[in-house]
């Protein structure tokens, strides 16, 4: 029997629970003296830290917990959910956001570490009466189903036509001492660290192509 | 994550002397891997040393022809530098053939040679692990190990690095220059970098406690077609089965560094003085230890090494 009080329950606080998350799931089946047994360490509390950020172009200033990975704090603190959670480690890449110009997984940084940097979001690239380029081209070609991988598909897409650009090399480019070529091939792999569940991938490519201004016909697809 | 407290190195001597004076202390550079293993509590350090901001993102010439990688050097800035692209193209193409566009965006080059295995067991903190739990035992031996190690492995660990960048950096002969927490500083070759497991798989480097990477140093260019290949479960955003780095002159003489094997970057020299795949894979895989699962490495190495030299021919 669980002899704990519902007043002791309660005392839990959103960081002890945040902490032991991902033993949370095992831990509740468990009963209470195997939990003893495991002696949980107490939630150490520390300080937390000033941190801006300038997202959209807007300067917003935070006070978060050193933990809050940049993900968090744009969802959770700034109320910027078009940014996708998926996996929280780097492999799905729908919390793909542009910092300082350059697309990186916002799960897998801490906030703390971009004070001062400039983040955009898919909230930051158009907005619903004016879409971006990109936006407007994976509405026509139909480059979702469910569309929770999208803000990260589109900020990665725009970002792949921008490092294109930039002339920086991809694994699938040729010679490495010319520029690389704009490419449904090289577009395809560029974007192998968005992974979409519905498998939308034809019309995302469809979509970034018409963006690039390459005319498929048929090649490479 | 465990709760951890958070500053910002001001010079690399700043964060060396930093790291041992509070302890728990933990580098964090682009934490694409890092934060991984917070998250999952494989690791819990209880403070965290910023040091993305110490102007350590430079790629230089060096006297005699060299050049010198800042430690904080993204593996994209890297892998598009035009220097190593011309003249090192073997590091462009092993950085380029790993993880995916976001990741390289963030990853740092000493971050990049620290990554931990991806062994599933060091991953899983429910089973057996002497790498993440010292004396605890290995699940991975006798359990699923396709992809683990069948060179330099011990009883206690059969882990492989999965750095992609590390193996280029091998069959460069690079050097790893660093600042200890005393203020000295030190050039580590390569090859004496990453240790094999022995008894201790928990200590990965020859790094002491509180020794921080400043840059890794390549020597002057040597020539030759560079290549890498990498085979894996799909054609991108997947960790090497088994990976070789090549640099052949035209002579057909070459450098071959091998991935996917050991606890290191596998390279044996002796080996290049032999011709053929076949012959060079024997030496290379002299002793090796495999599993069932993983024994397909042996003759995927000499396969792929077959493909390098006939690439490098043309
Ligand atoms: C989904 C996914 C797929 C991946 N696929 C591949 C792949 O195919 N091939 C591949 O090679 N890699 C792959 N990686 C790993 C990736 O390359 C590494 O995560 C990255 O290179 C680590 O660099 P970082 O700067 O982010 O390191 P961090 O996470 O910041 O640090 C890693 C370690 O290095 C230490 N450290 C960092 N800088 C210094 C310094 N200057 N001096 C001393 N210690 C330091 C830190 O304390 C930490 O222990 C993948 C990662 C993910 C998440
Ligand atoms: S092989 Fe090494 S990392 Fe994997 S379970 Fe065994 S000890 Fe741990
Ligand atoms: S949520 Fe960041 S990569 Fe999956
Ligand atoms: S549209 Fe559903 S996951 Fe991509």
């Amino acid at each position: 029997m669980n002899d704990r009080t519902p007043e002791t329950a309660s005392t839990v606080t959103r960081r002890g629970v945040l902490t032991t998350s991902a033993v949370g799931a095992a831990a509740a089946a468990l009963p209470a003296p195997v939990l003893a047994a495991g002696k949980p360490e107490p939630a150490r509390s520390v300080p937390t830290m000033p941190v801006t950020l300038k997202v959209n172009g807007r300067t917003r200033e935070l006070e978060l917990d050193p933990r809050v990975t940049l993900l968090d704090a744009l969802r959770e603190h700034l109320s910027l959910t078009g940014t996708k959670k998926g996996c929280d480690h780097g492999q799905c890449g729908a919390c793909t956001v542009i910092v300082n110009g350059r697309r990186i997984n916002s799960c897998l940084t801490l906030a703390a570490m971009h004070d001062g940097d400039a983040v955009t979001t898919i909230e930051g690239l158009g907005t619903p009466d004016k879409l971006h380029p990109m936006q407007a081209a994976f509405v026509k070609h139909d480059g979702y189903q469910c569309g929770y991988c999208t803000p990260g598909q589109i900020c990665s897409a725009v970002s792949t036509i921008a490092e294109i650009k930039e002339g920086i090399p991809s694994h699938v480019s040729g010679d490495l001492t010319v520029k690389p070529q704009m490419t449904v091939t090289e577009m395809r792999e560029r974007m192998s660290g968005n992974i979409c569940r519905c498998g939308a991938y034809s019309n995302i490519i469809d979509a970034m192509s018409e963006v690039a201004g390459i005319d498929q016909g048929g090649v490479d697809a | 994550m465990k709760a951890f407290t958070f500053e910002r190195a001001h010079s690399p001597a700043d964060a060396a002397a930093k790291a041992v004076a509070t302890p728990g202390s933990t580098f964090i550079a682009g934490g694409t891997n890092l934060l991984d293993l917070m998250k999952l509590q494989i690791e819990t350090p209880r403070h965290l040393i910023d040091v993305n901001r110490l102007g350590l993102d430079k790629i230089e010439g060096v006297d005699g022809g060299g050049v010198r990688i800042g430690a904080l050097v993204r593996n994209t800035d890297l892998a598009a530098d035009a220097r190593v692209r011309k003249d090192y193209g073997v590091l462009s193409r092993a950085l380029l053939a790993g993880a995916s566009g976001q990741l390289r965006n963030k990853a740092t080059t000493a971050g990049n040679l620290l990554q931990r295995t991806r062994c599933p067991y060091f991953y899983d903190t429910n089973q057996a692990c002497n790498k993440r739990k010292p004396g605890s035992g290995c699940a991975a031996i006798g359990g699923f190990n396709r992809n683990l190690a069948i060179m330099g492995t011990s009883e206690a660990c059969i882990a492989t690095q999965p750095s992609d960048m590390a193996v280029a950096m091998r069959v460069l002969d690079a050097g790893v220059e660093t600042v200890k927490p005393d203020g000295t500083t030190r050039t580590i070759p390569i090859a004496d970098f990453h240790r094999l497991p022995g008894d201790t798989p928990n200590i990965e480097t020859n790094l002491i406690p509180g020794e921080f990477i400043t840059a890794v140093t390549l020597p002057k260019p040597i020539g030759g077609t560079h290549i890498y290949q990498k085979v894996r479960d799909r054609a991108s955003y997947a960790f090497a089965l088994i990976s070789v780095a090549a640099v052949v002159q035209p002579d057909g003489r070459g450098r071959f560094a091998f991935g996917g094997l050991a606890h290191k970057p596998w390279r044996v020299e002796a080996a290049e003085r032999l011709s053929g795949a076949k012959e060079i894979a024997g030496t290379v895989l002299a002793g090796a230890k495999t599993t069932p699962q993983n024994a397909f490495k042996v003759p995927l190495v000499e396969r792929t090494l077959g493909a390098v030299l006939a690439e490098a021919k043309g």
